[in-house]
């Protein structure tokens, strides 16, 4: 990127135009693993926003000193001190939900969109609009995970952060919740039925094919 | 900067100060958020001991219902009250040599290779003094963690009313499952004991037969868990068992066996006296 983008691209281009799930295709696994509800879900977004801006500034602040051959592991240290950080501000004032997110929290460390956009963006430009787009990549992030969390947990569930929207059929109402919406894979279909759409709306996002599949053979050609 | 980066000694004094800024900003969000964790464990703790034993309503305020509930300190051994200092924590006593005893091989069916000389208990208490609820400290390795929780028992040393654990690292989904309410709703109101005085209670692989005369005695394992439910089952089997609380439950069973005796005894001295 030879010109400095504009503030408001780099916010808001990640959401639709070029989002880092459903464009990129990176950072499914913690998009499958925390969304079965919007409570885990929200958490989620908020740190790994605050992590990804957090480190693009930091890894674009000190992007000139930071030897070649030691770069990768540099940007792994900053991003897994802010993780731990996070982490330690979870554990103190969101107890519960740092409970359910177990692992899920630490594994942010490996967030391809974290580490991705440190290399592809934060290493070549200034701290100010790295940090514009950590947080825009954030605000992608989150805007599919929200999506997902909304519909997992309202499907899955009967509810919203907890709280019942639909009556169960088990708690005396009318809802039969299906049960696979709060199972990993149903998040991989969600993410695949977002992409679909996306794509169908902006064309241009359809990829190439990168090479063309030979018809089928069929039966007489084996006579 | 006038050393240039990519030498040897740029590297090296960027990798160092890199790790340093860095590991004090840990260091420092760690040690400064340290008291307000250690007040959400605590609660948390304290949270779980009222859920175990089933005493837990939603929204309740834990540290007034925490209360009623008394702290006691039992010697394993012998299974009688022994006096401790508040701060004694029964974690640390169990990696504490002087405080703890090594468990050979045949006897660590929980894998927790120490323990401790004297083990914490929580009694519920009604208004009238009397103890409703006895709730014991558990744990054991699981599949890829030790897991610590408790396991309530009902006045009468036999009927469990509840079981939970509040930490451990078993895989979400599968292990993780020990801290779903619909598999701990199986615990209150199974027993301990079979006729014969024996410790019965087991988590069994796969579904309980409900028209079993064990079935009393046994809980459902977790699908898709099975060292885990195993692990479970190892504990439940330790700490209620000859090395574990065996000689505490032992005493209150005996205690719990002959109170209309004494009661009556101590009638007949009370109107003598009078």
């Amino acid at each position: 990127m030879a010109e400095v983008a504009k503030a408001k691209d780099l916010l808001f281009k990640p959401i639709i135009e070029n989002n880092p799930i459903a464009l990129q295709i990176i950072g499914i696994c913690s998009a499958l693993a925390v969304t079965s509800n919007m409570k885990t879900t929200v958490a989620m977004c908020v740190a790994l926003t605050l992590v990804t801006m957090f480190s693009n500034f930091f890894v674009s602040l000190i992007r000139n000193q930071i030897p070649g051959s030691i770069r990768i592991i540099v940007q792994m240290t900053i991003i897994a001190s802010l993780v731990i950080v996070v982490d330690q501000f979870l554990r103190a004032y969101a107890y519960d939900i740092s409970k359910q997110m177990s692992v899920f929290v630490g594994l942010i460390i490996t967030n391809c969109i974290v580490m991705g956009r440190a290399e592809a963006f934060a290493m070549k430009n200034p701290p100010i609009p790295s940090a514009l787009d950590g947080f825009g990549n954030g605000l992608g992030y989150s805007f599919i995970l929200l999506i997902l969390g909304f519909s997992r947990e309202l499907i899955g569930s009967g509810s919203l952060f907890g709280v019942t929207i639909l009556e169960k059929i088990t708690d005396g109402g009318w809802y039969i919740p299906n049960g696979m919406m709060l199972l990993p894979p149903s998040a991989f279909f969600l993410i695949g039925f977002i992409i679909w759409v996306i794509r169908a709306v902006k064309k241009d996002q359809v990829e190439q094919d990168q090479f063309r599949i030979t018809a089928n053979s069929r039966v007489s050609d084996a006579f | 900067m006038a050393i240039n980066k990519d030498s040897v000694s740029g590297t090296l004094i960027v990798a160092v100060l890199v790790c340093l800024i860095c590991g004090v900003f840990v260091a420092a969000a760690a040690v400064g958020l340290r008291p307000v964790q250690e007040q959400n464990r605590v609660l948390d703790k304290r949270l779980n001991i009222l859920q175990a034993a089933g005493l837990y309503e939603t929204g309740m305020d834990v540290e007034a219902a925490f209360e009623r509930i008394e702290r006691r300190f039992v010697d394993l051994e012998s299974g009688e009250y022994v006096e401790m200092p508040d701060s004694y924590d029964q974690r640390k006593a169990a990696k504490n040599p002087n405080a703890s005893t090594a468990l050979t091989g045949g006897e660590d069916i929980a894998s927790i290779r120490r323990r401790p000389d004297v083990a914490e208990v929580y009694l519920s208490v009604d208004d009238a003094g009397d103890v409703q609820v006895i709730i014991l400290p558990i744990s054991g390795y699981g599949l890829w963690s030790t897991l610590h929780g408790f396991v309530a028992l009902q006045a009468d040393v036999n009927t469990v009313a509840g079981l939970g654990f509040y930490e451990h690292a078993e895989t979400p989904g599968l292990g993780g499952e020990v801290d779903n309410p619909r598999w701990k709703g199986q615990w209150p109101g199974k027993r301990l004991f079979n006729d014969s005085g024996e410790l019965a209670i087991e988590v069994i692989k796969g579904t309980v037969d409900t028209s079993s005369d064990k079935a009393v005695h046994q809980v459902d394992g977790l699908a898709g868990a099975t060292l885990t439910t195993k692990g479970v089952d190892n504990l439940i089997q330790f700490w209620l068992g000859e090395n574990g609380f065996g000689p505490y439950l032992a005493r209150l069973r005996a205690d719990a066996a002959e109170p209309a005796v004494q009661g009556a005894d101590d009638s007949v001295t009370l109107s003598a006296v009078n």
